[in-house]
Formats: structure tokens, C-alpha cells, sequence
């Protein structure tokens, strides 16, 4: 196993990939997080509605002919519906129920949306629509990068602003954090805690949507499975920043996708095991600090 | 303003309340006293909605409200403040006092004005997180949230528990105070000789039946009361 010292252009590289990695990973996470914060419910379903989101988008492009603006539209639209309906369909006859039956519920859809695909659209790999715009590269300063690179970061960055404000600074905010504590009291101050939920799922669902398109210009190839894998990194990424965190979400996902640019960089032999590497971080995780970096002791205590 | 009849309430497989019928006039403090699981708190919960009642009637300004959601009871102007105060300790003290006026689409000002001058202690802490008050201090935001709903009837369930006796005189003497700015009051406690002090009609429930009822001062001198809940 030999270190490799990388150039000077190939270490910038490796950040601005690593941002973009981690951006992407953050755009998921957050669903995550959000769920669990209000539902303590990891949704097993989430890597799903990030694979779904894939298809629509692809679906939209090759059967109308649209162009990849409005199919992208469509496609986050569409998502952030499937995930009300998700919750609608799956968790909500389960409010009262033991969480565990929830999660199995969860797991269930998640199975369930997998081999959906399967039979509707075939396990044969499906080719995301390639948009000159995201894809391109330019040179910035000697260094060769997909224009998406830059591109991804400032999206992530500016929905995460929007959320951090609508959590942190509207009435719907207070409303969310309210019912994350106690749904009956929520309810005690006129809350409508269904729609709540239901507004939780759809962010999360549009902001998985988000980062499957960005996902999809990167990583064109789509198939059934897609989602698994990029959902249990972000769950991970969400479990280290501190389940039930939005900020965590993000500072977790962050710190995934360096480290795994960073190994891949500098110890390009082990490469082909940094997705075990995720899963080593996470049974550490667990071990040192269960409730991760920023870590919601009140949420964890009651899971 | 709330007359109930004949209710009956299931909770947790039990007959919690078993056939109870009260009623509370406009601008009245009345009191349901009694001891620990005798269907008090379920009484309250089935008329906020949160609990469904099993049969009977719950007529609120003479409209039946079984049945209804929470938000749509607290939409009519009945507001209650759950027993273990239960405030929202990732909100600060501002954000809890807010989110108690959550259905008002218009100006908070001056709402939020009378609360704090009800409670100045609030205003010192207004941005605080409310879970590092001290218990105390938890009720007194547990009341000013309720309030910032311009409830009509305001229903609480055991202000008194666990504080100390200096902090639950206040709230009592605050009570007082809600009730004189024209809010109906319907007060469930076990401690019996401050509610009946305060309240202008008393019900004794025992194990979800009402078993005597009267004027507070009247039920403070009563023999079986006194031996039951006064400890005299």
C-alpha cells in the first residue's frame, strides 16, 4: 500500500470534487435528518425516492421530448409529491403504532419501490440525459473541472440557506420544531401536525430529488438500484453530523465526501474499499459517539 | 360556555370517566378536584380532542365539539395547559409564547405585551431556551403560551404540580387575574384548598364519577371533603 503525494492540481481537484461530493451527499442527508427529527423514523425508503427521481427525470426527457429544464422541474415536483404520498400511504395509518412497526413499514417501501422499477422499467441500465451546461469542462487556474463542480456547491448552498431560514425563522419552523418535541402539545396550540409531517417529507423528497439530478449528470448510468448505495452514505453522513440535525446533516456529509476523495487521492490502492470505509466510520460513529457531532441528546435519549 | 353530559371516556382499556356531567358558565372558574387517577386529566384531554370520548355529549356555546380535531377546538377559543407543563425546550421562550398563537393570522404585539407584563420573569428570558427554566418559570411560560391563543375558555390541568408553594400562590393570584380580564376558567387540580379558595364552583370526581359539587367556599367546609382532599 503506497501513499501517493498528488500534484498540486490534482489536490485542488480533489477539493473541488470533495465539495461537490460533499454537497451532494448533504442535499440527501437532510431528508434524512429531517424525518428522523420529527417521525424518529430512519425512512429506509429515502435512497428509493432518490432512485425514482432518476427514472421520472429520464422518463420526462425521452418519452415528451422535454427539455432538460422543465424535466428537471417535473422531475422534483413529482418527487416531493411521491414522498407525501410515501408517508401518506405507509407511515401515517402507523402514528400510533410501535416505531418499530414503522421502520419495517419503511423497509417495506423501500423493497417494494426497488422492485417497482424492476418490473416497470426493467433492470437493464437506463442512460441519464447529458446537459452540455452542468457537464462541460472548464479550466479554472490550470485545473481541469466539470462546470457542475462550481455549480453544485452554490445550489446546495442556497437551499440550504432557504431551509436553515424557513426551520429557523417562519412560523412553519416553529411549527416543525414544536412537533419534532411533542405532537400532542403541537396539536394543543391549533397545529395541524399531519401537514406538518406531510411538508417535512416533501422538502426532504425534493432536496433527494435535487441531488439525484446532480447525481444523475455525474454518474449517468440509472437502474434499479441506484439509490441504495448513495442512501446509506448519506444516512451515515447524516448519523455522523447528528441524526436529527440539519446542520449536522450537512457538516456530516461534508466531512464523508473529503474523506473519501482524500483517500481515494492519497491512497489510490485501498480506493476500491472507500465505500467499506463509510460503513467502518459509521460502526465508529456508533461506538464513540452515538449521538454524533451535533447531536440531538433529547432525540436520541427517546429513540 | 361548556356544559358537559353524560361522558364517558375508554383510556388505556379502562372506563376512565364513567357517565360525568358538569358545567362551566361564562366568565366562572370552576374546578374538578380530585385524586391522582380519577379521570380528571381525561376529562380535559377528550375536550381539547385529544382523547376520543366514547359516548356523551361536549357542548361548547352550545355546539357540540365531540369529534372535532384539536386544531379546529382550538380554533373556537378552548385552550388548555397540559399537565407537566409541557413547553417546547428546543423553542426559546419568545419562539413558545409565539407558537401558542399559531392559528392568529393578525398582530401579536400586544399580546405579547400583556404576557410579559403578566410574567415579567419571561421577558428577562425571552430568548433563552425555555428547557433552562426553572420549573416556575416553565408553568408561568405554560400560561402565557396558552393565553396568546385569546382563549375563551382556558382549561389547566395541574398548575400547581410540583412547584413550590410561593411560585403556585402566584400562579393562583395570576389565575385570578385571567379570569377578571373576562376568560372562563376551568381549573383541574389535587390541590384541593387552593383550587376551591379560587374557583366559584367545585366538582369532586372519584373514579370518573362526579360525586359532589357545590360553591368552592361551601365545598371547603364540607366534612367529607375536608377528610379526603384538605387533610384536616
Amino acid at each position: 500500500m503506497n501513499v501517493l503525494i498528488p500534484s498540486m492540481e490534482q489536490f485542488v481537484q480533489g477539493i473541488a470534487n470533495a465539495l461537490s461530493l460533499g454537497s451532494l451527499y448533504s442535499l440527501v442527508a437532510i431528508g434524512y435528518t429531517m424525518v428522523y427529527g420529527i417521525l424518529r423514523l430512519i425512512n429506509f425508503a429515502h435512497g428509493e425516492v432518490f432512485m425514482m427521481a432518476m427514472y421520472f427525470v429520464f422518463y420526462v426527457t425521452t418519452l415528451f421530448q422535454a427539455p432538460w429544464y422543465i424535466a428537471f422541474i417535473a422531475g422534483i415536483v413529482g418527487i416531493a409529491l411521491l414522498g407525501i404520498v410515501i408517508e401518506r400511504a405507509a407511515y401515517k395509518p402507523l402514528r400510533n403504532a410501535p416505531r418499530i412497526s414503522v421502520l419495517i413499514s419503511a423497509i417495506g417501501v423501500s423493497y417494494l419501490l426497488q422492485n417497482l422499477a424492476v418490473v416497470c422499467f426493467s433492470g437493464i441500465p437506463k442512460q441519464f440525459p447529458s446537459v452540455p451546461l452542468f457537464q462541460d469542462v472548464i479550466i479554472v487556474g490550470g485545473v481541469h473541472i466539470q462546470r457542475m463542480v462550481i455549480i453544485v456547491p452554490i445550489i446546495t448552498a442556497i437551499l440550504v440557506a432557504a431551509l436553515l431560514y424557513l426551520v429557523n425563522h417562519t412560523k412553519m419552523g416553529i411549527a416543525m420544531r414544536a412537533a419534532s418535541r411533542d405532537f400532542d402539545t403541537s396539536r394543543l396550540m391549533g397545529i395541524n401536525v399531519n401537514r406538518v409531517i406531510s411538508i417535512t417529507f416533501c422538502i426532504g423528497s425534493l432536496l433527494a430529488a435535487v441531488g439525484a439530478i446532480m447525481w444523475g449528470l455525474k454518474y449517468p448510468k440509472i437502474e434499479p438500484y441506484v439509490g441504495v448505495m448513495p442512501g446509506l452514505k448519506c444516512f451515515i453522513a447524516a448519523v455522523l453530523g447528528g441524526i436529527g440535525s440539519i446542520g449536522g446533516a450537512v457538516i456530516g456529509a461534508f466531512l464523508l465526501g473529503f474523506i473519501e476523495i482524500m483517500l481515494v487521492l492519497f491512497l489510490p490502492g485501498l480506493s476500491g474499499y472507500k465505500d467499506a470505509f463509510a460503513f467502518v466510520l459509521l460502526i465508529i460513529i456508533l461506538l464513540v459517539k452515538p449521538t454524533g457531532l451535533l447531536g440531538d441528546k433529547a432525540g436520541v435519549d427517546k429513540a | 360556555m361548556l356544559k358537559v353530559e353524560d361522558l364517558v371516556v375508554h383510556y388505556g382499556g379502562i372506563q376512565a370517566v364513567r357517565g360525568i356531567s358538569f358545567e362551566v358558565p361564562d366568565k366562572s372558574i370552576v374546578t374538578l378536584i380530585g385524586s391522582n387517577g380519577a379521570g380528571k386529566s381525561t376529562t380535559l384531554r377528550s375536550i381539547t380532542g385529544l382523547v376520543k370520548p366514547t359516548s356523551g355529549k361536549i357542548l361548547f356555546q352550545d355546539e357540540d365539539i365531540v369529534g372535532k380535531s384539536t386544531e379546529s377546538i382550538v380554533g373556537m377559543g378552548i385552550t388548555m395547559t397540559p399537565e407537566g407543563r409541557r413547553i417546547f425546550p428546543n423553542l426559546t421562550v419568545l419562539e413558545n409564547i409565539k407558537v401558542g398563537a399559531y392559528l392568529r393570522k393578525d398582530d401579536l404585539k400586544k399580546d405579547i405585551e400583556w404576557v410579559y407584563s403578566l410574567f415579567p420573569r419571561l421577558e428577562e428570558r425571552s430568548w433563552q431556551m425555555a428547557g433552562t427554566l426553572s420549573g416556575g418559570e416553565q408553568q408561568m411560560l405554560c400560561v402565557a403560551r396558552a393565553l396568546m391563543s385569546r382563549p375563551k375558555l382556558l382549561m389547566m390541568d395541574e398548575p400547581s404540580l410540583g412547584l413550590a408553594p410561593l411560585v403556585v400562590a402566584d400562579i393562583f393570584s395570576i389565575i385570578r387575574k385571567i379570569n377578571e380580564a373576562g376568560v372562563t376558567i376551568l381549573l383541574v387540580e389535587q390541590n384541593a384548598n387552593l383550587a376551591l379558595q379560587t374557583a366559584d364552583t367545585g366538582y369532586v370526581i372519584e373514579t370518573g364519577a362526579i360525586t359532589l359539587t357545590g360553591p368552592g367556599k361551601e365545598l371547603l367546609n364540607n366534612e367529607a371533603v375536608k377528610k379526603a382532599y384538605l387533610g384536616t
